[in-house]
Order: C-alpha cells, then sequence, then structure tokens
C-alpha cells in the first residue's frame, strides 16, 4: 500500500463541500444550521455547516466507495490491519460486530468474565453462549486481572468446538494478557481471536507500549478511538486482520448501524487518525511521562497506592498500560468511588471511575501538567482531611459467576420482577453494574449469590451508578421462572 | 503612527493606554510576555493580554498585598510568595529586617528574568540575600510542606492560564497544612465588579473558608486593573486582620509607603454592601 498519512480524505472533502456553498434540498433540515440558530450559537457555524448526510461526494458509510473508502484504507494502514471500519455508535458496536461475525446462535465463544457488557449484549442479540475463564485477581487490589494462558488452553481443551476467544487489551485498570500466546493457541485451535481495545488505540503509536492486537496477528480489534485517540465521542473503528471476509463483517455492521452516519464524527475520527499516525509517537511519550510523574507523586504520599509496571508478573499481569493513573484507595479508609466523589464534588477534578477499591484517572493527548498537578495535590488533600479505619470495607471487585444458561435465554425467558433480598438462588434475567466502569456484577443467565448481593448492597452505599436492570433503583431484580 | 496597547477588561469593555515602544515580547512555555513604555503609565507589564502591573500604579497592589499581613503580625520571620515572579511584593517584603526568609515559587523564567532586565525598579530585591527564588509550580511547591510558614502571599494571574492551579480547593488546603499555628494567607483575590471577576472571587471565598476559622476580605483601588476595585484575601489561623492590629507597634518601625498606612488598613476591610452580600452567598453555601 502506498497511502500519505498526511491525507484526511473524509475531512478534506468536507472542505470542498463547504467551499462550494451547496443549496441543499436535502437533510439535515437545520440547513448547515440556518434552521436552528439557538444550536449554532451553542456549537458554532464551522461545526453546523458540516452536519450533512451521504451524499455522492461525501460517500456514504453504510456502502463506502470513495472518500470513507479511502479514509478506512488510511486507518487500516496506519493501524497495521489489513481492513478498517470506521464506527459511528461507539466502541460497543464494534464490539458487537466482531462478536456477532464470528459467532451464531448456539455457537460457543470464550471470554473472561470481566468484559464490557458490549460483549454480553451481542450475546444476547446473536444467541451466542459464553464460557467464562476467571481472570486472575490481585489479592492486595482486589481487582480482576487478565486472563493466564494456562487457563485460556484449560478452556479451549475443553470447549474444542468454541468459535471464538474475547480478550481485553487492556483491562479498564490497564492490565494486558499474553495476546500473543493466546492469539498462538486459539489459532491453532481454529478459534478466532476478538480483541477489545476500547481502551488501547495508543498501543499502536506509543513506544514501550503493550503489545497491539494487529501487531500479533488478532483476527478482530475494536479500538475506541474517542477515548484516547482525541476523535469525538461515540466514534470508533474496527480493524480486520486478513483471515477475515470484511464483506461479511460490512453486512453484519449494516444489520443495526445508522444509515444517517454523522459526519462530525467520521471527520473526527479522520482528522485523529492522521493526527495520531504522524505525530502519535511523540504525544504518547508525553502522555506516559505525565502519567508516569503522577504515579511516582503519588506513591510519595504512602497510603495511596498507584499500582503500574511493577505488578507485571508474566502472566495475568503480563503487560500494564503505561498511561493509566489507577490508584487504590481503600488503604485510607475510602471507596475509590468515595474518592471518585469528593474529587468531583469538593475539588472539581473529573476522573474516569472509581470503583470499590480503586479510581482510574485517563492521561490522554489532549493534558497538560498543570492539570496533573491539581489531581496530586487534590489526593494529598484527600489522606489529609478523609482518612478513616479500613476495617470492614469490602475487598473484592470480582465476582465469580455461575453460569446456568445462556444470556438470550435468560433474557427472553419468563421473568418476574423480586426485591433484591427474596433474589438468592434464583437465575437473574437481566444485567446489574456499577457505570463506570460497566462490567456486568451478574449477567443474564447467571446465578444470583450472596457474594454478588452483598456486592451490589454495598456498592449501593458508597454511591456507585448502579444500571442495567428494569428497575432504575435496583431494588429489584428479574430473575427467570423457573 | 499612533501606538496603543487595548485590553479587552470584559467582552463589551476596553481599556487603553497610549504606548511609546515595545520593550520586550517573548512567548514562554506559560504565557506570552510583554513590557513597553507609555507616557502615562510608565513601563507596563502585560502577561496574555492582561496587565500585571505598571510602574506607576504598582505600588497599591504590592504595597496592600504585603504590609496588611506584616502589621497585623509583625513577628513574621518565615514567609512563602507564589508567583510575584516581577519582584514587587519581595520588594516590600525586604523593607522588614525582621524577615529572615523569603521563599518566592514563580512558574515562569522568562517572567522573572524579563523583569530583572527591564522592570529594575520593581525587581530590584529580588537579589536580597533572605530571597529563594524556586521555578515551580505553586500547588506542586505547597504540597509536600507541612507547618512552615508564618505567611503565605499568593500572588497570581487570574484563573485561567498557569494561574488556574492556585485558585483550587487543592491548593488553598495544602497552604493551611503549610503554614504553622500562627499562619496567615493573603491571596491576590479578584475584583467584586464585572461578572467573570466576581465569579473567581465568589468562588475562592467559598473555598478559602471551608479551611481557616477567620477570613476577611479587603480592597484597593488600582487604576489599571479591570473596574479599578480590586479585592485582597486575608486568611488566617490566630490573628484577626483589625481587632490584632498594633498601630503603633507598625508606624514605629518607620517603613517608608506610598500608599498603605495603619489607619487605610482598618478602613480597606470596611467593604461595600454590595460586595458583603456576594462574599456571605459563598459562606453560606458551606
Amino acid at each position: 500500500m502506498n497511502l500519505s498519512q498526511q491525507r484526511a480524505p473524509i475531512y478534506e472533502a468536507l472542505s470542498e463541500y463547504r467551499e462550494n456553498r451547496i443549496v441543499s434540498f436535502d437533510v439535515p433540515g437545520h440547513k448547515q444550521g440556518k434552521g436552528n440558530p439557538e444550536l449554532t450559537e451553542f456549537l458554532g457555524k464551522q461545526c453546523m455547516s458540516v452536519d450533512v448526510n451521504s451524499m455522492k461526494p461525501l460517500d456514504n458509510l453504510c456502502h463506502p466507495v470513495s472518500v470513507i473508502k479511502e479514509a478506512e484504507e488510511l486507518m487500516a494502514d496506519a493501524f497495521g490491519a489489513a481492513h478498517a471500519f470506521f464506527m459511528v455508535n461507539g466502541t460497543s458496536s464494534a464490539v458487537q460486530a466482531m462478536v456477532m461475525s464470528v459467532c451464531k446462535r448456539g455457537d460457543k465463544i470464550i471470554m473472561p468474565r470481566n468484559v464490557h457488557r458490549s460483549s454480553i449484549n451481542a450475546l444476547i442479540v446473536c444467541g451466542a453462549v459464553p464460557v467464562y475463564v476467571d481472570p486472575g485477581v490481585n489479592k492486595r487490589l482486589g481487582i480482576p486481572l487478565g486472563m493466564s494462558v494456562a487457563s485460556v488452553k484449560r478452556a479451549i481443551a475443553e470447549n474444542p468446538d468454541a468459535k471464538a476467544i474475547i480478550v481485553n487489551n487492556p483491562t479498564y485498570y490497564g492490565v494486558c494478557s499474553n495476546l500473543r500466546e493466546i492469539v498462538k493457541i486459539a489459532h491453532e485451535a481454529g478459534m478466532k481471536v476478538l480483541v477489545d481495545e476500547a481502551h488501547g488505540t495508543h498501543f499502536y503509536f506509543g513506544d514501550y507500549m503493550p503489545l497491539s492486537a494487529m501487531s500479533v496477528g488478532a483476527d478482530m480489534a475494536a479500538v475506541s478511538m474517542h477515548k484516547t485517540g482525541g476523535s469525538l465521542t461515540q466514534s470508533s473503528a474496527l480493524l480486520l486482520g486478513k483471515d477475515i471476509n470484511p464483506g461479511y463483517v460490512r453486512q453484519i455492521i449494516n444489520l443495526t448501524q445508522t444509515t444517517s452516519a454523522s459526519y462530525l464524527l467520521l471527520s473526527s475520527v479522520d482528522i485523529a487518525r492522521r493526527n495520531l499516525a504522524l505525530n502519535g509517537r511523540k504525544i504518547f511519550e508525553t502522555v506516559t511521562s505525565l502519567a508516569s510523574y503522577g504515579i511516582k507523586e503519588i506513591n510519595k504520599l504512602g497510603g495511596l497506592y498507584a499500582f503500574s509496571r511493577e505488578l507485571i508478573n508474566g502472566d495475568d499481569i503480563f503487560d500494564f498500560d503505561p498511561t493509566k493513573i489507577s490508584v487504590h484507595t481503600r488503604d485510607i479508609g475510602l471507596a475509590g468511588i468515595e474518592v471518585y466523589d469528593i474529587l468531583r464534588d469538593r475539588f472539581d477534578i473529573q476522573i474516569e471511575f472509581g470503583d470499590i477499591g480503586n479510581i482510574l484517572a485517563i492521561v490522554s493527548v489532549g493534558d497538560r501538567i498543570l492539570n496533573v498537578e491539581r489531581l496530586i495535590s487534590a489526593l494529598y488533600e484527600i489522606k489529609r482531611l478523609y482518612t478513616r479505619d479500613p476495617a470492614g470495607m469490602l475487598d473484592h471487585e470480582y465476582i465469580e459467576p455461575h453460569v446456568i444458561c445462556s444470556p438470550q435465554e435468560a433474557f427472553y425467558s419468563e421473568k418476574k420482577q423480586l426485591p433484591l433480598d427474596d433474589t438468592l438462588g434464583k437465575v437473574c434475567a437481566e444485567f446489574v453494574m456499577c457505570y463506570p466502569p460497566g462490567i456486568p456484577i451478574l449477567a443474564p443467565g447467571e446465578l444470583i449469590t450472596k457474594d454478588a448481593l452483598e456486592y451490589i448492597k454495598y456498592a449501593k452505599a458508597k454511591g456507585c451508578n448502579l444500571l442495567g436492570a428494569e428497575d432504575m433503583n435496583t431494588d429489584k431484580i428479574n430473575v427467570t421462572v423457573q | 503612527m499612533e501606538m496603543w496597547y487595548t485590553e479587552e477588561q470584559t467582552k463589551n469593555v476596553r481599556f487603553s493606554i497610549r504606548c511609546d515602544k515595545q520593550k520586550y515580547s517573548a512567548q514562554s512555555e506559560f504565557q506570552r510576555i510583554e513590557i513597553f513604555s507609555t507616557p502615562e503609565f510608565g513601563d507596563v507589564l502585560v502577561l496574555d493580554d492582561r496587565i500585571m502591573l505598571t510602574t506607576k500604579d504598582e505600588f497599591i497592589y504590592h504595597e496592600m498585598i504585603a504590609h496588611v499581613p506584616m502589621a497585623t503580625n509583625p513577628q513574621i520571620k518565615n514567609v512563602l510568595v507564589i508567583g510575584a515572579g516581577d519582584g514587587g511584593t519581595v520588594k516590600e517584603l525586604t523593607k522588614y529586617d525582621t524577615i529572615e526568609n523569603i521563599d518566592m515559587v514563580e512558574i515562569d523564567r522568562m517572567v522573572v528574568d524579563a523583569c530583572k532586565q527591564y522592570l529594575p525598579t520593581v525587581a530590584c530585591r529580588l537579589s536580597d540575600p533572605r530571597v529563594h527564588i524556586h521555578i515551580d509550580d505553586g500547588l506542586r511547591f505547597v504540597r509536600s510542606v507541612e507547618n512552615k510558614y508564618d505567611l503565605i502571599i499568593v500572588d497570581s494571574t487570574d484563573p485561567i492560564g498557569p494561574g488556574e492551579g492556585l485558585f483550587t480547593t487543592e491548593f488553598y488546603g495544602n497552604c493551611y497544612k503549610a503554614l504553622n499555628e500562627n499562619g496567615i494567607l493573603v491571596n491576590q483575590h479578584e475584583s467584586p465588579f464585572y461578572k467573570t471577576y466576581s465569579k473567581a472571587m465568589r468562588l475562592a471565598h467559598k473555598k478559602i473558608v471551608e479551611f481557616f476559622p477567620i477570613c476577611k476580605v479587603y480592597q484597593a483601588h488600582i487604576p489599571t486593573y479591570p473596574s479599578g476595585h480590586w479585592l485582597f484575601g486575608f486568611a488566617s489561623k490566630k490573628y484577626h486582620p483589625t481587632h490584632d492590629l498594633d498601630e503603633g507597634a507598625w508606624n514605629r518601625l518607620s517603613i517608608d509607603t506610598q500608599y498603605y498606612n495603619t489607619r487605610l488598613h482598618l478602613g480597606s476591610f470596611a467593604l461595600p454592601t454590595y460586595v458583603t452580600k456576594q462574599l456571605m452567598e459563598g459562606e453560606y453555601h458551606n
């Protein structure tokens, strides 16, 4: 391929479209913003003038033949993929397209239980059955880790008919599995490897980063361009390896994708890709040094533990994302979600998430040292002002699942809503999760255990945002009628 | 050719000064720095399109930020000054022989160097042996200091740009911790008059009252600052700025000032009603 990463075909086509001052008798009805002056005042003329519909000179995301096709080729080239799709309904849609491209109703798919809800959502839609691999758990931090190679081997041996395996690269906390080895053993067993790289866009550009999915021959990867790559929220990309049929994947994507893809999102991916391809190495060098400075300073304080690459053990923590600031908070007697709330309410600092024992701050292309200094200083203050006795705090994030039936079967079964306390021993028919991080505590088809109920109550008491259940307050849970 | 410097004080208000010539212009890692000479205001220092000082009216700001806490507690020996790269605050502090140490923390080395070269009448005391200049982020500097200073003066820019971290809860909390039991915190407290400034002023006050038992605000009239009406915060663990003022003791020091005197000290804490109301709003929310 001989492509210039200097180019940004969608951006160029939109700029030309704007200059040509076309009279539009098509949708959207705001007509370059003129029909909605309040919105135009709020978002800006520049923005509204390129919020346009698919048309010949601007191509069509459902069937790309010109500028979108070129932009996707540039994306594939920049990420070392055989093919790339721009996605406009979030990385969730990319994850779902991966699963549905390789699994049909009744097929088995191997995955760690600490996947994002989007993976299990895909199973509800397509009817595939999960085979969960228990991730390792770090005793001190209480967090689920990556999958060990041994546990993947075991799952493959026990389920030789499985079609594919999903790997988080990395987990929300930044933990990576031994992806190269997993790809090797999965391919030997004839299984496809699908990689959730929602938090791994930067692995394709920085030096000293964990290995990316495409670099080790994985079959598909969902990369969240908007999370760490600098594009607009909800924009994303799906990458394919050489042994996946792009035509079929396009059909799968088009089953659920909008036919009115936003050109704001598409151009943002195009421009972000160009920036990453040209400047990514330098950008992520800066990001890594900001994060490692933050980690070092936080650890100087004592009490709070900013964990990172010292955890690497060659197995279920094969590598660790150096751009994350993950901090264990339990030793100062505060749940992660409490620190998360204090940071926002008292210090005007918004971080990515807080859970039972940890917080996560994401450092990215947009950060400056002065902001990192604020986060560090605020954590110093929180330790000084809020430290409590950690006795009696819940010390684990991971609830071992007991799968009774497939997510699809449970979700579509006859069900009834019961108060939380009456659901012990029943089969859950919906999701229950804290968001963020969006990793299910219970997924449809799983046994409701004492452990899970305790966790839900604790998370509620600490102020976590619980969602997934039909009941908005998660006071009741839908269970299957057995 | 006529040359004018125009500052957009608000979206709808402009303030202009005729200039003779530009003496210095540079972009540092943090901000744009400009110095020019003017017929009316002498030399003017501008950071990111905001006037920081003019040699004609700087005495008002610097005397008020330094002498009010010093007169309240003449025993002050160990001082931390944050920002203040122009040296004006340090110039006033060095008038006290009783001060033993002044740590000055300025984030931008280029401001210090430019002021030393082009504003010598303001930066003249930066070479005093008691003054130790640290080129660092003030927020970063104070967070590891505990129970050390008698006085912290926050002589910052507005809360947009490099000065932002000096208007935060974490910064005020860290300052509280860095002060000893007699400690006083004085800060540049923005203005009550125009909306954007008064918002910053109310927020700053609201955050400071969370930490200090005594929190007062005093005022001065500074012609080249937006609206000309400017405030300073006085937060303290022990000393009350008017009850504990010993006028005679300060006057016996015979310190030479142009704006500050002990009568004015007392009067500067008497605020207009609309200002008091804005401040009380902040206190009420706690």
